[in-house]
């Protein structure tokens, strides 16, 4: 895919860190072999659609949390977010009966506001990340539940709503591989965070701000502008999360959400990015989020009870993160 | 170090494959239960029956669930990885009733039979569902009442909602039952306290009040049965009979204390064989009843701790 490649030019150019994202890659191919080997049934057309589908919300989230993440910081609230915006989504489709574009735009403008309300907690009244987007987190499931009255919004009204995620364009013009709209819309997003990340003047300080805040700010930068930028453009991110979840179940769920956030914070961290600021890539991201799918479905293709699946995914967080230690040579 | 982070992986993957290549080692049926969770006793109940009809009728079941019931997507996953392995048939208890629609068609296009099981989904994909015939598990429910009170005299209902297919069908089947059976007893009110503790204590008390000769009081769900349980106690009002549904700590130490007379409990251990049983036939091709009643049983002080009551309740 085009869009990856160039992901991974604009990764090896930054950070000069190609062999690592090689080695997570690897780490992807060998997950990937070793299950192909374990079940007939893993390495199928249909299979790998749906391991790349149960990738598109997860790793769409995880993109706009790494930029958070890069500049040292964390969002809790990514997950209730997600399902913020799909209510709204649903308030102005179903309810309003507004046609879809407003719908998408209404989405993604619930999470650019809702980021930089964050934002303003971290970066204006200077509450820790952690617990200012824990706050938003509770606040956000809250008021979903009282938009909705707890009951889901339907999207059958909405004739293409569930084109977004479920649809396959890539499908209609290769009918062998029919990549659901949701995953191309993951790479697309991939692709223009990593361009963010690579070739802007945002990009920069997003790392800067992750290295050395106080430097950045003594030098004449308005830190804190940049930041609340930098979090509302991830809160759009999780609109767009939130539509294609939205998409996905043809409906928004109000329960939804809590725990999405520790998912994509665990693709993160798997795809090599340092939370404690200043270093990562989206291309790792993607990887990381990949692996963690992957992982899920194979084990699950394999029949291993659940009990077990939750156990190995947890002890490959701690090994991909060792592993990603010892490579920097910090642990021994 | 390359190495060792490919190892972890290898690792990973080959400790994997021993457990579960099991399922595929030999050339059993697969029938995979994708489920509303699994960690509940409720649901541990339905995965013992499950099993338990995959070990007689030598069929390889899976059984899984999302960690919680507002997980939809994630339940959507684990259908598509279930599809994915070719299974013979499949359970599926929809946690939506509509959104896993686009997974059933790829399963009806694959020729793979779907048993609907606890609760349906808005299509005719299923070819059977098996659940518990709510209305005869209530028309139960008023005959233990009726059988308690005497057969004569008034009683109330305080149902969960009156929208379900659970709220509807537990309220008709009690107050049917009730008019065709026990002509001594009248139904003076039926209120509905959404399923909720609090609301429904407030029902039963205005209930009271309003009917200082109520002799008993059906609730139709375990927060509604809490709910009578906690409003006659704050009333302190006595002789009223209370019959409740499901279980839960709250209801089953009520029974114990004798404040609640007893009540109806589902049968969650049949629930998971009997969606086995038609998985199976419907595998072979062979006719499958399109609703399938899983059972249910009265429990009350006498029998709570016998085994086959104490396998279905929950905590």
């Amino acid at each position: 895919m085009s869009e990856r490649g160039k992901v991974m030019s604009i990764k090896e150019t930054r950070r000069g860190g190609a062999q690592q994202k090689l080695w997570a890659f690897a780490s992807l191919i060998v997950l990937v072999a070793g299950f192909s080997l374990a079940s007939p049934n893993f390495f199928q057309v249909s299979n790998i659609m749906a391991i790349l589908q149960a990738t598109s919300v997860n790793g769409v989230l995880a993109v706009g949390v790494t930029l958070i993440i890069i500049t040292g910081g964390i969002d809790l609230s990514i997950g209730t977010l997600m399902t913020f915006c799909a209510v709204m989504t649903g308030v102005v489709l179903t309810w309003a009966g507004m046609p879809l574009l407003l719908g998408v735009l209404t989405s993604i403008a619930t999470g650019a506001l809702c980021g930089l309300i964050s934002g303003t907690f971290v970066a204006k009244m200077k509450i820790p990340p952690f617990i200012a987007t824990l706050g938003m987190m509770l606040m956000l499931k809250g008021l979903s539940l009282i938009v909705t009255g707890t009951k889901p919004i339907y999207f059958n009204d909405t004739p293409g709503f569930s084109e977004i995620a479920q649809g396959s364009l890539i499908g209609r013009i290769v009918p062998a591989f029919p990549v659901p709209n949701g995953v191309l819309i993951l790479f697309i997003v991939s692709a223009a965070v990593a361009w963010i990340l690579g070739r802007t003047v945002l990009g920069r300080y997003t790392f800067a701000l992750g290295s050395n805040e106080e430097a950045v700010r003594l030098s004449g930068v308005n830190t804190d502008a940049w930041k609340m930028a930098i979090y509302a453009l991830a809160g759009g991110i999780c609109g767009i999360a939130g539509l294609l979840i939205a998409s996905r179940l043809n409906s928004a769920q109000p329960a939804l959400g809590l725990g999405y956030e520790l998912e994509a914070i665990a693709a993160v961290v798997i795809g090599g990015t340092s939370l404690a600021g200043g270093r990562g890539t989206i291309l790792g991201t993607l990887i990381g989020a990949l692996i963690m799918s992957v992982l899920t479905n194979g084990l699950r293709v394999m029949s291993v009870a659940p009990e077990w699946q939750t156990v190995v995914t947890g002890a490959i967080i701690v090994a991909a993160v060792y592993a990603d230690q010892l490579r920097r040579g910090r642990a021994g | 170090m390359f190495t060792r982070r490919t190892l972890f992986g290898a690792v990973a993957a080959l400790a994997l494959i021993g457990p579960g290549s099991g399922a595929f080692a030999q050339d059993k049926m697969l029938v995979p239960l994708i489920s509303k969770g699994f960690q509940h006793q409720f649901w541990q109940a339905v995965k013992a029956g499950a099993d338990k009809a995959g070990a007689e009728l030598g069929v390889t079941v899976t059984f899984e669930g999302p960690d919680n019931e507002t997980q939809v997507d994630k339940q959507m996953d684990m259908l598509a990885a279930a599809l994915a392995n070719k299974p013979v048939a499949i359970g599926f208890a929809a946690l939506d009733s509509q959104a896993a629609i686009p997974l059933l068609r790829q399963a009806q296009e694959a020729k793979i039979p779907v048993i609907a099981f606890d609760s349906g989904v808005d299509s005719d994909i299923p070819v059977a569902l098996a659940s518990t015939d709510n209305v005869a598990a209530a028309a139960l429910a008023a005959d233990k009442m009726a059988e308690l009170i005497g057969d004569a005299g008034k009683v109330a209902v305080v149902a969960h909602d009156q929208t379900s297919r659970t709220g509807v069908d537990r309220r008709d089947g009690f107050v049917n039952r009730m008019k065709e059976a026990h002509s001594g007893i009248e139904v003076v009110a039926i209120e509905y306290g959404g399923g909720d503790h609090l609301k429904s204590t407030e029902i039963t008390k205005a209930l009271l009040a309003a009917h200082p000769d109520l002799k008993g009081i059906f609730g139709t769900n375990e927060g509604s049965a809490i709910g009578v349980v906690n409003g006659v106690r704050e009333l302190g009002s006595k002789g009223i009979t209370i019959v409740g549904y499901d279980s839960g700590k709250a209801q089953t130490d009520a029974i114990r204390e004798g404040l609640m007379a007893g009540a109806i409990t589902q049968n969650p251990v049949g629930i998971g064989y009997e969606t086995v049983k038609a998985a199976v036939a419907a595998a072979k091709g062979e006719a499958v009843s399109a609703n399938i009643d899983t059972g249910f049983y009265w429990y009350d002080k006498s029998n709570i701790d016998a085994p086959e009551i104490a396998a279905v309740l929950y905590e």
